[in-house]
């Protein structure tokens, strides 16, 4: 590739921090044994493993033998509910609460948790992606057994009050998960503080390998193992370690910086700013409980794919949400449960930093993007930002009401834009009528 | 860049389309919508008698669309071979002609092949409306 690369989907994959692969680097073809063996050479690749678990522990205020380490987040999750459904089936203990705006590893795991007898609730979520914890304690029955929530969400960035959910589930009884795939060494993650039994977390999400992650399960959990196999993990996750990618994983831990997170927090913010300077744009998810790198945004009457592929021939890459991206023309469910209609989801794109990020990678995207917007409003049906420019009130009630007419939007919600720029609906209405008879 | 879901030459139309904008008078407007991908194409047509034939041909034709690369694309396509057709010829115009101008699309986005012969459609059927109202 001739271009240089502006990576700007760091809530998809990062890069592979140097520091991390030459920390893997001797566990493939030098100190290569099994971290099982009983022999020296296994050890050397036990020791890789305990140190890993050892560092981890730490970052998340645990102890080593409460690490499981697995092939990753969609792994971890899986093995949180249905080991924890399968471990208390027989108690009674049937009832599950996650929300709406859960990764689809969760969601499916629910799924087919249902067909086994699980009675699963989703809780709604606010305009901002934000969990009411009272809709929690609401939700919690006698017969409840773990309360599931994404802390830092994938789509649109929002962070949950985990130390206040935790707070509830422990008065209660009921054990606590969290999907913190993309929140870890992003947020504050405490497992005494936030009460948490339960913690999913990965490495391709913080500068580490691909294909490694772990689960915190709490000293006392009732879980049982999915898999079957020589016991590896305490009996919990059965099947050779992955000694490279355990190593890579310790090592992304140890080196991320707090210190860091600032810096992109402070870029988000710079971009968030300009990015709203564009007429007609919306940022998806909370301003302020949202993670240090994600910026989701609604680009009104364009189309995601189309942004991002403009984009991406400027050499910036980013994903988004828009049905048409998708492998199943399926739209985003956590914009869904935001509240966005169809075309505010197929117009939405994820821009979502890293500690690579630079700001003059961040400002050719702002340079870029206005240009780009216009480009494909001018060719919309539905845009009107282009009569904008030709001048006249009536040109531009005119395509107004077309826009309306076409009832791709509700009423309320076109009145609302019109009364926004001082017209007056039925006046333009009756205007428009007017003119066509 | 080389883009993983599209061919060149798909890109290539995507971020030039040659009929993309608006007739200011046209003959008539066709606009359908994908509710299943959300796309929205209009299409304007010009349509004039041919001096010799006395035949009615589509002079000038030009589209909108709200949607993703293929939808942009496939409409760009539509124009191209549309344009210059008789109505009659138009009308045939069908949504394997619009892929096998535009180039390969993923399976999954052949349906916005299918916008631009509805949206095609849609408008030489307000035309004819038109013509025979005016008629009447």
């Amino acid at each position: 590739m001739d271009q240089q690369i502006i990576y700007l989907d760091n809530a998809a994959t990062t890069k592979v921090d140097e520091k991390v692969v030459k920390a893997m680097l001797p566990y493939f073809s030098e100190k290569y044994g099994n971290a099982s063996s009983m022999h020296n050479f296994g050890r050397l690749a036990r020791e890789a493993v305990d140190n890993s678990r050892k560092i981890i522990a730490k970052s998340l205020n645990a102890n080593e033998e409460e690490i499981y380490f697995t092939s990753g987040g969609t792994e971890s999750n899986n093995l949180a509910l249905k080991g924890l459904f399968l471990a208390n089936k027989s108690s009674g203990k049937n009832h599950i609460i996650t929300t709406k705006i859960e990764h689809d590893c969760i969601l499916q795991t629910c799924r087919w948790l249902e067909k086994q007898g699980a009675k699963i609730t989703y809780i709604d979520v606010d305009k901002h992606g934000l969990v009411n914890p009272l809709d929690i304690t609401k939700a919690i029955t006698p017969n409840t057994l773990v309360v599931s929530i994404i802390q830092g969400n994938n789509e649109i960035g929002t962070l949950q009050d985990t130390a206040e959910i935790g707070r509830i589930c422990k008065s209660k009884g009921v054990y606590f998960h969290i999907d913190a795939c993309q929140s870890f060494t992003k947020s504050f993650i405490d497992v005494e503080k936030q009460n948490l039994d339960l913690v999913t977390i990965n490495a391709h999400k913080i500068h580490g390998p691909k294909g490694v992650g772990a689960l915190y399960v709490r000293k006392g959990v009732n879980i049982q193992a999915i898999q079957n196999g020589g016991g590896h993990e305490h009996g919990l996750r059965s099947g050779t370690e992955n000694v490279p990618g355990i190593a890579g994983f310790g090592k992304a831990v140890e080196i991320a910086d707090k210190k860091q997170l600032k810096n992109i927090e402070k870029l988000r913010d710079y971009l968030i700013k300009n990015i709203l300077k564009i007429p007609r744009t919306r940022l998806n998810g909370a301003s302020k409980e949202r993670l240090c790198n994600n910026v989701n945004i609604s680009f009104r009457d364009i189309e995601g794919e189309a942004i991002a592929s403009h984009l991406e021939n400027y050499g910036i890459i980013v994903s988004t949400g828009s049905a048409c991206a998708s492998h199943t023309l399926k739209k985003s469910h956590v914009l869904r449960a935001i509240g966005l209609n169809d075309l505010e989801i197929n117009s939405s794109i994820r821009i979502s930093l890293s500690k690579f990020t630079t700001k003059k990678e961040i400002d050719k995207l702002i340079r870029v993007l206005p240009s780009i917007v216009n480009t494909l409003r001018t060719m919309s049906p539905v845009a009107n930002n282009q009569i904008n420019r030709k001048g006249g009130k009536m040109t531009k009630i005119k395509d107004k009401f077309t826009e309306f007419a076409g009832s791709f939007k509700n009423e309320g919600e076109f009145e609302e834009e019109l009364e926004e720029e001082g017209l007056d609906p039925e006046e333009v209405e009756n205007k428009h009528f007017e003119e066509e008879n | 860049m080389e883009n993983a879901q599209y061919e060149k030459k798909v890109m290539k139309r995507f971020f030039n389309p040659k009929y993309a904008g608006e007739i200011k008078n046209p003959s008539a407007v066709g606009q359908v919508g994908n509710a299943a991908c959300g796309d929205i194409m209009r299409v304007f047509i010009k349509v004039e008698a041919d001096k010799k034939t006395k035949k009615e041909k589509i002079k000038d034709i030009k589209f909108k669309t709200m949607g993703c690369v293929a939808a942009i694309a496939s409409s760009d396509a539509v124009c191209e071979i549309a344009k210059g057709k008789t109505i009659s010829d138009a009308k045939k115009i069908t949504k394997k002609d619009i892929l096998k101008k535009v180039g390969k699309l993923p399976q999954i986005k052949h349906h916005c092949s299918i916008l631009g012969e509805e949206a095609l459609l849609k408008a030489i059927e307000n035309y004819e409306l038109r013509t025979k109202l005016h008629k009447a």
